[in-house]
């Protein structure tokens, strides 16, 4: 490759140029990556929220980065002052044929929400998805399952914000809208259908985990989680609360253990938190080493329950075949992250009820202030 | 001249093939594989490759350790449908899992746990043929049985987490699964379960004796590294026949921390260390559940797990709008 004068000279002149040559190119790559560190900052700065007593390590870190970018989904959300009735308006019930729960508003608040709704759920299809193409005079119809099911979301709103204030207004008020789950889609992003067993030619438990699935969160643990604990109203159990006995009937056991763990971790992913957001994690049973963000997580468990078992499953046979489960052709379901996305609380805390007094009561007569 | 104190071995010394003894346990006639050298190997030990005494308990051991292995990864491969690809895929997530807790003892159906039960059968027949042909070639070599009651500890480690625990808990339910990521799972729940492992104290002892397991052979090798020069890799001499390395390395540690280790000592601390590893993991593992069912509350009545001062929950110690930037 190279002249022969040349591989002859390097024949008498060795001299080991590898040692140096490592030795230089560490030494300048460490000072070109302290200099970047130097004057460009850390690239992967966190920070962290403490929730526990100093020296248990209980924080809920973050990176600077996403901390200082806001959920693009508060953008969608915009101001809608509501309008405060005069006495003696005409109500919407006794205007338009058919109206359940929204009769008690008045034809321009009522309008208001319908168009707001149209942002929320179907901007694309406009008023059409739920009330269909046949014009004004059809809008009283229930042809349409979207507008079915569309009534019923009204009232599990309604429920959501009157009902279980402890959870969603814990902190603040917050309260939740179609906008919370729907984001401008017509069905919500973040549901789950049933999916177990994910194993073929096993049974029991086997059955149940050890895929990669998305109710799993990607683990190896058990798949029928939120089933169980959100849809069948299984006790959640991990421990037994004497220091020394045996094993009594009834007890859990591992296999309820990493069914809760898949469950949890769930919860995480759903909020962006850590086991620690809730729980001191030497002991994660004990009532005196949990959060106040525990009691709010204990009631959003009893929440999600309701709303499946009340509102969400009993419209199976509203649906279509293509808004069902794709194995079991089962109802939509929701759990955690249906309305968190991500964030501790939905929208990062935005207060999204306050323009909706409409949504915030079941008592049909809306509030206005 | 060539460099030989090095981290890694740079010399390969080779001469004929080395046939070792042959005595009167027949070992040379019993020795399988045609020998030959291999500089890959000899890279990181010794280059020659072979010959291998397998006999009687060898084979049986690698026998059923096939049978076990494949068991295992037959069942996987039913799990996904017979999908080569889907099993690739989920290969670190599958697993063979033990029967459900409604069978206790009893022989459950194949396809909820009898394959387990088998597998594991094969799996324990396998790991006691091991240490018999450990123990039978420690013999016909008339060495001492170390390396036989080491293996043996580790034997103990897994008989307790598949065997003797689930007996003594009345279920098979109990036993570990065999699968990558489905046994780690299995570790935290257990943790969790029995209101966290890190508080029973034998679990304490068995980390001390692992990661001291870590600390004296980095020591000794490091040691004994560092004055082949003089010598101190022939260890055997060494203990015999205190030579300068010795000195050096004994002086080195007398000097740094008052205290040495000797030439043969060291190899003590280090067979005790890591003997007592799994057999103190084992004895807390045997605990747990059938003695201790809840090892943080045991801590507390013991105590040995401190209160902390201070709040539960972020809100004293700062708010969710300031942490995400939007205080107002």
């Amino acid at each position: 490759m190279f002249p022969k004068w040349f591989d002859d000279w390097n024949r008498k002149n060795p001299k080991d140029i590898y040692g140096p040559a490592i030795l230089v190119g560490a030494v300048g790559g460490a000072i070109f990556v302290a200099a970047f560190l130097v004057t460009w900052g850390q690239p992967l700065a966190t920070d962290s929220m403490q929730t526990g007593p100093r020296g248990t390590g209980m924080s809920v870190p973050e990176f600077k980065a996403d901390l200082a970018t806001p959920d693009p989904a508060i953008e969608l959300i915009l101001a809608n002052e509501p309008l405060i009735p005069e006495p003696g308006e005409e109500l919407a019930g006794d205007i338009y044929q058919n109206v359940q729960v929204l009769g008690g508003l008045t034809d321009a608040n009522f309008n208001r929400l319908m168009a707001a709704m149209t942002e929320w759920v179907s901007p694309d299809q406009g008023c059409a998805y739920c009330h269909g193409d046949g014009g004004l005079e059809t809008y009283g119809s229930d042809d349409l399952y979207t507008k079915v099911v569309a009534r019923r979301m009204i009232q599990m709103t309604q429920n959501i914000n009157e009902n279980w204030d402890g959870h969603v207004n814990a902190n603040k008020q917050v309260g939740v809208t179609c906008m919370t789950c729907h984001r401008g889609q017509n069905v919500p992003s973040n549901i789950w259908f049933k999916i177990t067993p994910v194993n073929e030619s096993v049974a029991g438990w086997a059955a149940v985990q050890n895929r990669a699935t998305s109710i799993s969160q990607s683990t190896s643990l058990p798949s029928d989680a939120l089933e169980k604990y959100l849809l069948e109203y299984e006790q959640i159990n991990v421990h037994d609360l004497e220091s020394r006995v045996k094993n009594q009937p009834g007890d859990p056991l591992i296999q309820q253990t990493e069914r809760t763990y898949s469950l949890m971790n769930y919860f995480s992913n759903s909020l962006g938190v850590n086991c620690v957001f809730c729980h001191n994690s030497r002991a994660f049973y004990d009532p005196g080493q949990v959060t106040p963000q525990w009691g709010t997580a204990s009631l959003g468990i009893a929440m999600v329950q309701e709303l499946n078992n009340d509102y969400l499953v009993p419209l199976q046979d509203v649906y279509p075949e293509h808004r069902l489960g794709p194995i079991y052709a089962d109802a939509p379901k929701a759990a955690c992250k249906t309305c968190h996305q991500g964030y501790q609380q939905p929208l990062q805390g935005t207060n999204v009820i306050a323009d909706w007094p409409e949504l915030a009561t079941t008592s049909g007569t809306p509030v206005y202030e | 001249m060539a460099e030989y104190q090095n981290i890694f071995t740079q010399v390969q010394v080779r001469g004929p093939i080395e046939w070792g003894t042959d005595n009167e346990f027949n070992l040379a006639e019993e020795r399988v594989g045609k020998p030959g050298f291999s500089s890959l190997f000899g890279w990181i030990g010794n280059a020659q490759l072979g010959p291998v005494y397998l006999g009687a308990y060898g084979v049986v051991s690698i026998a059923c350790l096939i049978l076990w292995f494949n068991i295992i990864g037959i069942s996987m491969l039913a799990q996904v449908g017979w999908s080569i690809p889907e099993f690739l895929r989920q290969l670190f997530w599958l697993a063979l899992e033990p029967p459900g807790p409604e069978y206790g003892l009893r022989m459950p159906p194949l396809n909820d746990g009898g394959w387990f039960i088998i597998a594991g059968f094969f799996f324990l027949v396998s790991l006691g043929a091991w240490f018999m042909r450990t123990y039978s070639l420690a013999r016909q070599h008339k060495m001492g049985k170390h390396l036989a009651w080491a293996f043996l500890a580790l034997v103990w480690l897994i008989a307790v987490l598949g065997l003797i625990r689930p007996v003594l808990m009345g279920s098979w339910s109990e036993a570990v699964p065999y699968g990558i990521f489905p046994h780690l799972d299995w570790t935290t729940a257990f943790s969790i379960r029995y209101g966290n492992l890190y508080y029973n104290p034998f679990h304490c002892l068995s980390i001390v004796f692992l990661y001291g397991s870590v600390l004296l052979f980095a020591m000794h090798g490091g040691t004994i590294l560092a004055v082949t020069r003089f010598g101190g890799d022939r260890e055997l001499e060494q203990i015999y026949d205190r030579g300068t390395a010795t000195e050096r390395a004994a002086l080195f540690w007398r000097w740094t921390m008052g205290f040495n280790a000797t030439m043969e000592g060291i190899h003590r601390w280090a067979w005790w260390f890591a003997v007592l590893t799994p057999i103190t993991g084992g004895i807390g593992i045997l605990l747990t559940g059938t003695v201790v069912d809840n090892w943080f509350i045991w801590a507390q009545e013991h105590n040995f797990a401190p209160l902390y001062d201070g709040s539960y929950g972020y809100a004293d110690y700062g708010s969710y709008e300031a942490f995400i930037g939007q205080e107002n």
